[in-house]
């Protein structure tokens, strides 16, 4: 691969281990790559300085897009585009769109986020990752430096003192 | 984790699990060969679909004549399964997405099974609007699209083709929802496998590393999915009960049909999972993920719902005499009265009666009353269904056109390949996925875990600060038992948690056999004096004071009496991990605890930093 990295890890086998072990390289200014759990932590992100996830943000604005889109269209093409009389009802009726409307606000949300999850994370079909460590998706907590940002030393020398059970260098 | 976790609710996870144990557990499934049941089981499905398969093709070549449908009786068995396959597909969402806005625990154990069920289901009923409009290779002019013929749009006005995007949509975001938990899932096989396995579960898991990040945007998602499903779930049903409430036809021109079609949706889908999941837990060996505590929850769910939909019925019968309206009066009696009255009966029976048994506790939690019940629900929402629709047709208004309508031999065999279609599915994603979600059964494990909380758990009382001098009194206290799951050591787990279930107190041969020896500190059977909770001393957590007393160290005046050094090895022998913590200050402050002196403690512990001397 064109830009490998060479890496020191340790893994750490609770999560309060984990926590605590963030917290203390943050207080000794170690720059952590990223940090790999089997399952979301909560208290993590704030510790690990990680700001909010907007993708929230892109949802509202996904949905927004379907609302227009079906109300929009429906209305378009009822008024515009081919006008029919349905059981005495006015071209444009309101009421009767509001089902049709919400069903594609929901769809378009649902599939921009989902969509934009994958794509900003990196992730889909075919995707090969490098592994860091087979156990991360099992039982292990790992906290990963990057040599190149931190002194390797350093960084392997917090991460045994900080209670990690293995500590490994990798190239990946 | 200072979470509180109350005793009253139970266990969600048995067995004294490691995350380890829980990954094993859950992945095995799909890495050994399958059984002998799962074999059999997978023929029978595949038979009943290819049958299926063969009266749909029958159906689209000779047409629609070939079902006992007629003039006056536009619906039948079509219609009714629809409905009963989509109000199946209501409970999957439900548990993935209310439940998890409520934070309701128990989602974790059946959620992935229940999805995985609703997007069976949804297929399965997608077929009956398909097929019944008599054309089906032109069935793709359900959706607007610009052509040739004017262009000429949909009716926007009719609720058939709302039910076209609310299912469509529904279907839609149940399989992203449910396939994003899968992706980290996927992770963990692919992990444990190598080769080809290795390489089909790295594409289904889409490449997850477990980075801090992803998992930060996965819970985002997977919230913002939950609170738009949530109101979406909803919709579809209330969608599909428009299909009737919008017409003219007496017994279906009801505003009450939304909310009731909802909660009976809701009642049906519940019924099916539990169908399920007592078969699936029992094959694969899943009772400590899929407790008596789930199927306890689901039966209170049931039994809620089911008397939702008896108001709902006795509400339709008052209202029917109250209106005054002959034609909805008649077709009430007709119902109750007239040719179909065995389904009225049925129905009643099946919805309204039978789910009343839950409500005494013991027959909630009753595994063989609760497999029974819930196939009678099944039986009974289709009934529903069926009054709804068959009976109502075949008397309208003018008598002339009465008739009675009974399926064809097609008609039923459709409904047969549509089981055998959602069974197939259902045994081929046992085997590919896991069943129950690894990594949120994993992110539980600390607050519903049996060592953690309920009468089993290994440590005494909780932090709840401020509340006297220990907390929690009763037997709980006298219960000695060794966690086996020290640092690294998981082997033995399973024998030690079938011994402390009943919560007695003693401990078994293989716990004491995983004593660190080295310690040179033989455990206690049992003290006779309370023991203390030695939480409170600042650096000592639920793992270490396991440890502690695993050491023979119960109570505070035993703590002020060990030399540090001891405690020292104490921790050393537990494990790498336990090597870090620095106990100097722990006899200190266990002396002021054992004295009563808590506002001294409090002094101590402000200076302290995580128990040691600053």
């Amino acid at each position: 691969m064109a830009n490998t990295k060479d890496i020191v890890y340790g893994l750490y086998n609770d999560e309060e281990d984990l926590l605590r072990a963030v917290k203390q390289a943050k207080a000794d200014h170690l720059e952590i790559m990223d940090v790999y759990t089997p399952f979301p932590i909560h208290g993590l992100d704030p510790i690990l300085g990680l700001e909010e996830s907007r993708l929230h943000i892109a949802g509202f604005i996904y949905g927004a897009i379907g609302t227009l889109t079906a109300f929009g269209g429906m209305t378009w093409i009822f008024t515009k585009d081919w006008k029919q009389i349905f059981g005495g009802k006015p071209h444009w009726p309101v009421p009767s769109f509001i089902p049709i409307t919400f069903e594609l606000t929901v769809l378009f949300a649902c599939v921009g986020m989902v969509i934009t999850f994958y794509v900003i994370n990196g992730l889909g079909p075919g995707v090969v990752n490098p592994t860091i460590d087979l156990r991360i998706t099992d039982d292990k907590f790992c906290i990963a430096f990057d040599k190149s940002e931190v002194n390797a030393a350093a960084a392997e020398s917090f991460l045994r003192s900080s209670g990690a059970s293995e500590v490994h260098s990798k190239t990946i | 984790m200072s979470a509180h976790i109350s005793d009253i609710r139970d266990p969600l996870v048995l067995g004294h699990k490691t995350y380890h144990d829980i990954t094993e557990d859950l992945v095995s499934p799909t890495e050994r060969p399958p059984g002998m049941g799962w074999t059999v089981g997978l023929i029978l499905s595949l038979a009943m679909l290819a049958f299926g398969l063969f009266c749909i093709a029958w159906t689209v070549w000779h047409g629609i004549g070939t079902w006992n449908l007629n003039r006056t009786i536009g619906w039948g068995w079509d219609i009714t399964n629809f409905v009963w396959w989509i109000g199946i597909g209501h409970a999957g969402t439900l548990i993935s997405a209310i439940l998890l806005l409520f934070r309701q625990k128990w989602r974790t154990g059946v959620n992935r099974a229940a999805e995985a069920m609703t997007i069976f289901a949804v297929i399965c009923a997608a077929i009956f609007p398909g097929i019944h409009v008599g054309r089906a290779w032109v069935v793709f002019y359900f959706f607007p699209y610009p052509n040739t013929r004017g262009p000429i749009w949909p009716n926007f006005n009719s609720p058939l083709l709302w039910d076209v995007f609310a299912i469509s949509t529904y279907f839609t975001v149940s399989l992203l929802f449910w396939y994003t938990g899968l992706v980290p899932d996927f992770a963990t096989v692919r992990d444990r496998a190598s080769g080809l396995r290795r390489k089909i579960y790295n594409f289904l898991s889409f490449g997850w590393t477990g980075s801090a990040k992803h998992w930060q945007r996965w819970e985002s998602l997977s919230l913002i999915l939950a609170g738009i499903a949530t109101p979406l779930v909803l919709s579809v049903h209330t969608i599909v009960s428009f299909d009737f409430a919008t017409s003219i036809i007496p017994g279906w021109h009801t505003t009450i049909f939304p909310p009731y079609f909802v909660a009976g949706a809701i009642f049906s889908g519940f019924a099916m999972v539990l169908t399920l999941m007592i078969v699936t837990r029992k094959l694969l060996g899943l009772e400590e993920y899929i407790t008596i505590a789930h199927i306890e929850s689901m039966n209170k769910v049931i039994v809620v719902t089911g008397t939702i939909v008896g108001v709902a019925y006795l509400t339709e019968l008052f209202i029917a005499w109250y209106s005054g309206y002959v034609y909805e009066q008649f077709a009430f009696f007709n119902r109750a009265a007239g040719p179909y009255w065995w389904s009225y009966f049925g129905m009643m029976f099946c919805n309204v009666i039978s789910p009343q048994v839950f409500w005494k506790k013991s027959w909630r939690r009753n595994i063989a009353l609760t497999f029974f019940v819930s196939i009678v629900i099944n039986i009974g929402m289709w009934f529903e269904r069926f009054v709804i629709i068959g009976t109502t047709l075949a008397r309208d208004y003018v008598p002339s056109s009465w008739s009675y309508y009974s399926p064809t031999w097609v008609e039923i065999g459709i409904f047969l390949g549509t089981m055998g279609l959602f069974m197939t599915l259902y045994l081929l994603f046992c085997r590919v996925a896991p069943v129950v979600a690894i990594a949120e059964i994993k992110s539980i494990l600390k607050t519903a875990g049996d060592q953690y909380t309920g009468p089993n758990k290994l440590h005494h009382g909780h932090d709840d600060h401020g509340h006297g001098h220990d907390s929690g009194h009763g037997k709980d206290h006298h219960l000695k038992v060794v966690s086996s799951n020290i640092g690294a050591g998981t082997a033995g787990t399973m024998g030690a948690a079938a011994a402390v279930r009943e919560g007695e107190s003693f401990i078994t041969e293989s716990e004491v056999e995983q004593q660190p020896k080295e310690s040179g500190i033989s455990p206690k059977e049992a003290t006779q004096a309370q023991p203390d909770n030695l939480k409170k001393i600042e650096g000592i957590g639920p793992k270490i004071a396991e440890i502690l007393n695993n050491g023979g160290i119960y109570t505070f005046a035993e703590l002020a009496n060990t030399p540090v050094d001891t405690i020292s090895e104490l921790l050393a022998a537990a494990g790498p991990r336990f090597q870090m913590q620095v106990p100097e200050s722990w006899p200190e402050q266990a002396g002021l605890a054992r004295d009563g002196k808590w506002n001294e403690l409090k002094d101590l512990q402000d200076r302290l930093d995580g128990g040691k001397y600053v």
